[in-house]
């Protein structure tokens, strides 16, 4: 009876370990398959010209640069407004803020504006930046919109690893004679850093790759010159994607791949950054 | 002769805890006062009040008078930053800040705006003498001070606190993680610094408490049952309760 049950326990623990497993499996060939097919289908159009000409044509022909320097563009406008701010409000959130029904509800307002629809930020950045503020479409109106959207990953992030750090070595650092802001500046921010940067990185990775909020801010169908200003509107990777496969008759099918694979490794290439920041801070880490 | 007297205090935590009840209690210079008693009787609670670490927690209401050379530390006025450089603090748990050996014994000279790397390095060598590390960590000063082992992390702690040159040094239960050897240096330091300072230590044992203490206070739940000179009270105590707690008859 006993050696009945002992032997099902292990076939049970088998069965759960095997499908664990398969489940694993199961959602990482997708993402793998998406990643080769895009390389595949785009590699052949990667030249020097796709990535340093304008398009002509009617974006039939010709490289996509106005497009790779539009999103770097959108990129670090919105790492300028969302990172100090972000980083800003985590400290807050963390190490001055107490428990009180305000903050909680602070909390609460930063975990659901991660929820909200990207297109959404879009009306929203069209409304206040667009039209109310009278930036036009422009880099500076979708950059803050896409700072909007980025900040609750940023300041979730930032706070969580802020809050990481052991309480001990605030203690210690005070009774050294540390005002609470030597502490955070020498000591705190300092170890929270590298978790302070993967979600930094992660949420501009987001804001590179999103089209709806910059679709009625920033987004311009084509241009024939790199914008001059921030209050010129841009092209950008991820809306040149769709503008071309939608919009575009008779585009032939490998500037699409190549524009998709050119935002990937785009993409791709800042979560690398972040996960060799996280692991080895975490190799490093003496806590 | 007194560096400090603590007049009627008493502390009460905003969760109704009352940690002290009515404490008076004088405390020698150049001396090792030991407070003692079991856990939960407000010793670590008086500690953190002579340094005003306890404004970093809820405390709903305190009342009395800690008077160190003759000053009210208690007051709003008092320059806590400048308090607490006077009065060091060790922990029961050796924290070493995430920096260098040499970078946890200036940090705190730092903040206090020393620049001069003469005044700073001869700070760290005089502090780890006087701690008793010097010898085993003047090789290697810009190593982590994480890699070192538990005791020697306790002694870089309590190098750290002499580097600022206080006047008091608290010790919480400093050796309550620590093996017999490390413990023996600890003690040895203290004995050597009771010289120039004032020390007031919480033992982790009664046995620590005999070795160390000139002065003795026994806590029990918040109030002060007896203050004597260390060997008076324990070889003679007066009070039966104190008898109880160090002959071991305590639950
Ligand atoms: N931060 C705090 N908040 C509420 N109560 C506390 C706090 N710290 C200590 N206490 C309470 O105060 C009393 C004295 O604690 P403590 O000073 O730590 O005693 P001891 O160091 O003698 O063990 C205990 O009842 C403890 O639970
Ligand atoms: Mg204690």
């Amino acid at each position: 009876m006993k050696r009945i049950f002992t032997l099902n326990r292990h076939l049970s623990q088998r069965i759960g370990f095997t499908a664990i497993t398969l489940m694993a499996f199961a959602t990482v060939v997708p993402i793998v398959a998406t990643i080769i097919y895009i390389l595949i289908q785009g590699a052949p159009s990667i030249s020097l010209e796709f990535l340093t000409a304008y398009p002509y044509d009617g974006m039939r022909a010709g490289g996509i640069l106005p497009a790779i320097i539009g999103t770097l563009y959108l990129t670090v406008g919105t790492a300028i407004f969302s990172v100090p701010l972000g980083i800003a409000a985590a400290i807050y959130l963390s190490e001055y803020a107490s428990d009180t029904p305000l903050t909680r509800t602070i909390r609460i307002a930063i975990i659901n504006l991660a929820g909200i629809p990207s297109v959404v930020y879009g009306l929203f950045g069209l409304g206040l930046f667009v039209l109310f503020l009278n930036f036009g479409t422009s880099i500076l109106a979708a950059s803050l919109t896409l700072s909007i959207m980025t900040l609750p990953i940023i300041i979730s992030t930032a706070e969580e690893s802020l809050r990481s750090v052991p309480q001990a070595f605030r203690t210690v650092s005070i009774s050294l004679g540390a005002t609470r802001w030597q502490t955070i500046r020498r000591i705190v921010l300092k170890e929270a850093l590298p978790g302070i940067l993967t979600g930094v990185i992660l949420g501009l990775e987001r804001a590179a790759g999103e089209t709806a909020p910059i679709l009625f801010t920033g987004a311009a169908f084509f241009l024939p010159r790199l914008p001059g200003s921030p209050f010129d509107a841009t092209m950008a990777l991820p809306y040149h994607l769709f503008v071309i496969s939608t919009q575009v008759p008779e585009m032939p099918i490998q500037i699409q791949y190549g524009t998709a694979l050119v935002l990937l490794v785009f993409v791709l290439s800042m979560n690398l950054i972040a996960t060799f920041i996280r692991s080895r801070a975490r190799a490093r880490r003496q806590w | 002769m007194y560096k400090i007297i603590i007049e009627n205090l008493s502390i009460q935590y905003s969760d109704g805890t009352e940690s002290l009840r009515n404490i008076s209690l004088n405390i020698r210079d150049k001396a090792v006062t030991v407070l003692f008693g079991p856990a939960g009787g407000g010793k670590s609670t008086l500690l953190r009040c002579l340094n005003r670490l306890n404004d970093l927690t809820e405390v709903s209401n305190s009342s009395g008078r800690v008077l160190i050379d003759g000053e009210n530390i208690l007051d709003p006025k008092t320059d806590v930053i400048a308090l607490r450089r006077k009065v060091g603090m060790v922990f029961a748990r050796p924290v070493v800040l995430p920096l260098s050996i040499r970078g946890n014994l200036t940090y705190g000279l730092e903040l206090a705006g020393e620049t001069r790397r003469s005044v700073l390095d001869e700070a760290v060598e005089r502090s780890l003498k006087l701690a008793a590390i010097w010898d085993e960590v003047h090789d290697r000063l810009d190593d982590p001070a994480i890699a070192l082992s538990g005791g020697q992390q306790q002694r870089i702690c309590l190098a750290r606190v002499l580097a600022l040159q206080p006047e008091i040094i608290l010790l919480d239960e400093p050796t309550s993680g620590l093996d017999p050897i490390s413990t023996g240096k600890v003690e040895a330091a203290l004995i050597e610094l009771k010289k120039e300072y004032t020390v007031i230590l919480v033992p982790h044992s009664v046995q620590q408490a005999g070795r160390t203490a000139d002065h003795a206070a026994f806590f029990l739940q918040g109030e002060l049952v007896e203050y004597d000179e260390g060997k008076k009270l324990f070889t003679a105590p007066k009070e039966k309760r104190t008898e109880d707690y160090i002959t071991g008859r305590f639950g």
